[in-house]
């Protein structure tokens, strides 16, 4: 009985941690908000450099209601998960021979390594020149910025498998496919996700850099238009709009990891 | 006769280490009959783990030969998975899969061998009983305690009844208690299924319990150092080690070991 209290009050403290952000999260924001909005009214600055956040929401609903704006959205979305697609494909296959094949390892790692340190987002130029300004550069910008850290968290994944993991797999006799399918698999898992987090959000921005510099469609294109015509509380609109789809994306592989992972101490952590 | 379960001809080990190479385990013959209950007792580092590992075909020795059931375990330095078809393994650390249900792991052996689902479950639950983890077959490994989690391993080595049993000090992390317990459910386990069962440990009271037969070990090379028949019928009951024809067998091992170690 004595330790009935305790036990309970744990459990309402744990609660009140899983509750928390849904507390401080709108109360950070509202005065994030309250500061920009005083800031604005009080500098006398021009609304054309900072808009009120007033009218920047104004502008946000009105291009919610536009079909235009929705077409834009689309084009960033299919850009992205297209080359996000591709980049997980490509990158979860090698990221596995990688670690298994130590040779292919040697012979590829100074490769990666440089396309690695490479400022990948300076390419895209080169990949406007070659793929043309339609959507084709914008998959293969964010496929390319996708692809490495993929790549690197699944082959850190099949390299970390503990050893006495393997050891009773050999000594059930497992074939070389149960040993992928029960052990490695499930045990890279964690890690694939991982970069499957940090591969997402780099689809986007690959998405919407090369937007930024060719073609017209999409959310990038949109921003650059908006900026051109000194419509500034519309390119605001057009960032938080892009902003919202990059959290959704997050989420989404974060429901994912809950979902597939959910032994894994990392499904346990809610950011 | 009928041929050994295990036999060793002249079979030695060296690791390759990054200075010099560690001689685990000097050329050693050795037969461990069918059905035996044999014990591999030795202080740390003496080479136990190296030959039980080697028996289980996850080290290749660096020559010698080792016949499972009459088969060769190696040829060609390919291991011959035929011939471990019917061996099951107990860890020193429970190497439980993490994204398993304890009761998914239990069950391990009988999914990669093609075992029903429903089958599967089923003997799972039965297995939990056995080793005294029931009401914990839904929970992650995480979940349980060492010694619960050590228990479900060896459930796992039980799960599709093998002929042979390698087991490296299964109940190390167990406390005295459950430890004694253990000590007469596998005796059970091997009086009613007759296994051949290796059983590497630290405890020499444990060795002299469970045993037919100790190879007590001794290291810098690893070699057999002494054979110790133990001639006590089945059943034992734990009331066997206050006997003095227990404590005298235990005396001589804690002399030989003192002087070896
Ligand atoms: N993978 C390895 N590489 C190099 N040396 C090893 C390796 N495994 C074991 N050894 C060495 O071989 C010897 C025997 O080791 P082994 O693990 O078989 O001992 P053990 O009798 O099981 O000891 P313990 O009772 O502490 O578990 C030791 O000297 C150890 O350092
Ligand atoms: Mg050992």
């Amino acid at each position: 009985m004595a330790e009935a209290a305790p036990a309970q009050f744990r459990k309402r403290l744990v609660t009140m941690q899983g509750a928390l952000p849904w507390i401080t999260t709108p109360i950070l924001l509202a005065t994030l908000v309250l500061i920009w909005d005083s800031y604005v009214r009080l500098s006398g600055i021009s609304p054309l450099i900072l808009p009120r956040p007033g009218a920047v929401w104004s502008a946000w609903l009105e291009m919610l209601r536009d079909p235009r704006a929705w077409h834009h959205t689309w084009m960033t979305v299919y850009a992205t998960l297209t080359g996000f697609t591709y980049a997980t494909v490509i990158g979860v296959v090698l990221g596995v021979l990688i670690a298994r094949i130590r040779w292919l390892e040697q012979t590829l790692n100074p490769f990666i390594v440089a396309t690695q340190v490479i400022p990948k987002v300076a390419l895209v130029p080169l990949f406007v020149l070659w793929f043309g300004f339609g959507i084709t550069s914008k998959v293969i910008v964010a496929a390319v910025l996708a692809f490495f850290p993929i790549l690197t968290n699944t082959a850190m994944g099949v390299k970390s498998i503990d050893e006495g993991h393997r050891d009773v797999m050999v000594s059930l006799n497992a074939t070389r496919w149960q040993v992928f399918r029960r052990l490695e698999l499930p045990s890279a898992l964690p890690f694939i996700i991982t970069g499957l987090e940090i591969g997402i959000v780099l689809a986007i921005i690959g998405a919407i850099v090369g937007e930024y510099l060719g073609g017209n469609a999409g959310l990038g294109h949109l921003l650059i238009a908006r900026l051109n015509a000194f419509e500034t509380d519309q390119m605001f609109a057009v960032l938080i709009h892009m902003s919202m789809l990059g959290f959704l994306f997050y989420f989404t592989i974060g429901a994912l990891r809950r979902m597939l992972v959910p032994w894994h101490a990392s499904a346990r952590i809610r950011v | 006769m009928t041929q050994p379960a295990i036999t060793f001809d002249a079979v030695e080990k060296w690791y390759g280490t990054r200075d010099e190479p560690v001689h685990a385990l000097a050329a050693t013959d050795l037969a461990v009959a069918e059905a035996e209950f044999l014990v591999l007792l030795g202080p740390s580092g003496c080479g136990k783990t190296t030959l039980l590992r080697m028996i289980g075909g996850l080290i290749a020795p660096t020559s010698g030969e080792i016949a499972i059931e009459g088969r060769s375990l190696w040829r060609g330095g390919q291991r011959q998975a035929a011939a471990l078809s019917d061996l099951g393994m107990v860890f020193q650390d429970a190497n439980l899969f993490p994204w398993l249900s304890i009761e998914q792991n239990i069950a391990l052996p009988l999914e990669l061998k093609g075992v029903p689902k429903a089958q599967r479950a089923a003997r799972a639950q039965e297995l939990a009983r056995l080793v005294g983890i029931q009401g914990f077959e839904k929970r992650w490994p995480r979940e349980l305690s060492g010694g619960m989690r050590q228990r479900a391993a060896i459930a796992r080595a039980l799960s599709y009844d093998p002929r042979i049993l390698l087991m490296d000090e299964p109940f190390g992390a167990l406390d005295a208690m459950t430890r004694e317990a253990m000590n007469l459910e596998l005796q059970r386990i091997w009086l009613a299924t007759r296994k051949t069962i290796v059983l590497v440990t630290h405890s020499i009271a444990e060795a002299v319990f469970l045993g037919d037969r100790i190879v007590l070990l001794s290291p810098r090379p690893g070699r057999i150092d002494m054979v110790v028949d133990v001639p006590f019928a089945r059943p034992r009951a734990p009331d066997l080690q206050s006997t003095v024809e227990f404590q005298d067998i235990v005396r001589k091992l804690r002399h030989r070991l003192a002087e070896i170690s």
